[in-house]
C-alpha cells in the first residue's frame, strides 16, 4: 500500500470508523435540518432523533452479522 | 455550564486515550529499557503540541456557524462510533477491552523483536512508542482543538487534556503497571454520550437551529442520548440471551 493510500485509509478509519452508513446518515440529518430551518419549520428535534435512530440501526446490523 | 461539560468531556476522552498509550510505553520500557520509548513519547508529544498550536488559532478564524456545523458533524461521527463500541461491549456482543491482556501481548512482542540501534536509540522501542502515543494522542488533539474552538476556549480544553495526561502518567509511574482497574468501557460510554451531545448541539446550531432554552437544552440532550443508549444496551442484552451469538437472528 502506498503512503498516500495509507494516509487516506487512516483518516477514513479515524473519522468514518466501522460503519460508513452512520457518517452518511449524519450528513443527511444535518442537511435535512438546514432545509427545515430554511422552510421555517422548527427542526431542533431532528438531529438528536436522527443520531439515536442511526445508532440503533448500526447496532442492529452489527449484531445481526455476529 | 458548557465550560464544565467541555472540561469533563475533554478530560475523560483524553484519559481513555492516554491509558491506552501508557500501556504501550510501559510494555516497551519494562522489556527494552526506558530511554528509547521515553524519547519516542516526547517526540510524539511535541508533534501533537505543534498540531494543536497550529490548528487552534487557525480554526478561530473560521466563521462560528461553519465551524460548529463541521465540528458538530465530526463529533457526531466520533461520538456515535464510541457509543456503538461501548454498547456492543456492555451488552456482551464483543469482549471488553482488557488492558492487562494488551500489556501482555505488547510485552511478548517487544521481547521477541530484534534490537536494531540507530542514532543511539533502540529503533523498535522508539518507533512503537512514537506511533502509539501519536495515534492515541491525535484523537485527544482533535477533541481539544474542536471543543476549544467551538466554544472559543482552547486554553480550557487544553487544560483538561493536560490534566488527564498528568493523572494517567502519575498513576502509571506509581503503579508501574497497566491501569487495568480503570472502568474503560463506562468512561467510553460516558464520553460517547457527551461527544454525541455536543455534536448534536453544535451541528444543529450550524444548520441554523435555535435550541429551546439555548444552552439549557444541553442537559436534556445528554439525558435523551444517555437513556436511549442504555435502552439499546438492555435491548441487545435481552436479544443476545434469546438468540446466542453465532445463531441466525
Amino acid at each position: 500500500m502506498t503512503l498516500v493510500a495509507r494516509f487516506l485509509r487512516f483518516w477514513w478509519t479515524f473519522i468514518v470508523g466501522d460503519d460508513w452508513r452512520v457518517a452518511l446518515g449524519i450528513a443527511v440529518a444535518l442537511g435535512l435540518s438546514a432545509v427545515f430551518v430554511k422552510a421555517g419549520v422548527p427542526a431542533w428535534w431532528l438531529v438528536p432523533l436522527g443520531a439515536v435512530l442511526l445508532l440503533a440501526d448500526s447496532l442492529r446490523r452489527a449484531t445481526r452479522a455476529t | 455550564m458548557t465550560s464544565a461539560l467541555l472540561f469533563i468531556s475533554t478530560f475523560l476522552a483524553s484519559g481513555v486515550e492516554f491509558v491506552e498509550a501508557l500501556t504501550i510505553v510501559l510494555a516497551l520500557g519494562i522489556t527494552r529499557g526506558w530511554r528509547s520509548p521515553l524519547v519516542g513519547t516526547a517526540a510524539a508529544a511535541l508533534t501533537l503540541g505543534v498540531i494543536v498550536a497550529a490548528l487552534g488559532p487557525a480554526l478561530t478564524l473560521v466563521p462560528i456557524d461553519v465551524l460548529r456545523l463541521v465540528v458538530g458533524a465530526l463529533l457526531l461521527a466520533f461520538g456515535l462510533q464510541w457509543l456503538r463500541k461501548a454498547i456492543l461491549r456492555s451488552s456482551g456482543y464483543t469482549a471488553l477491552h482488557d488492558e492487562e491482556e494488551a500489556f501482555r501481548l505488547e510485552t511478548e512482542q517487544a521481547r521477541q523483536a530484534s534490537a536494531g540501534r540507530r542514532a543511539g536509540l533502540d529503533w523498535y522501542a522508539f518507533t512503537l512508542a512514537f506511533k502509539g502515543v501519536l495515534l492515541e494522542g491525535l484523537e485527544v488533539a482533535f477533541i481539544v482543538v474542536t471543543f476549544g474552538s467551538s466554544e472559543r476556549n482552547i486554553p480550557l480544553a487544553a487544560l483538561a487534556g493536560v490534566s488527564a495526561l498528568l493523572l494517567v502518567v502519575l498513576a502509571g509511574v506509581a503503579l508501574r503497571a497497566p491501569l487495568a482497574r480503570v472502568p474503560e468501557n463506562t468512561i467510553k460510554f460516558s464520553v460517547g454520550v457527551l461527544l454525541t451531545t455536543f455534536g448534536t448541539f453544535w451541528g444543529a446550531e450550524g444548520t441554523g437551529v435555535s435550541w429551546p432554552g439555548d444552552e439549557l437544552a444541553l442537559p436534556a440532550i445528554v439525558a435523551f442520548i444517555a437513556l436511549s443508549s442504555l435502552a439499546l444496551v438492555k435491548l441487545l442484552e435481552r436479544r443476545r440471551i434469546r438468540v446466542p451469538a453465532g445463531a441466525p437472528a
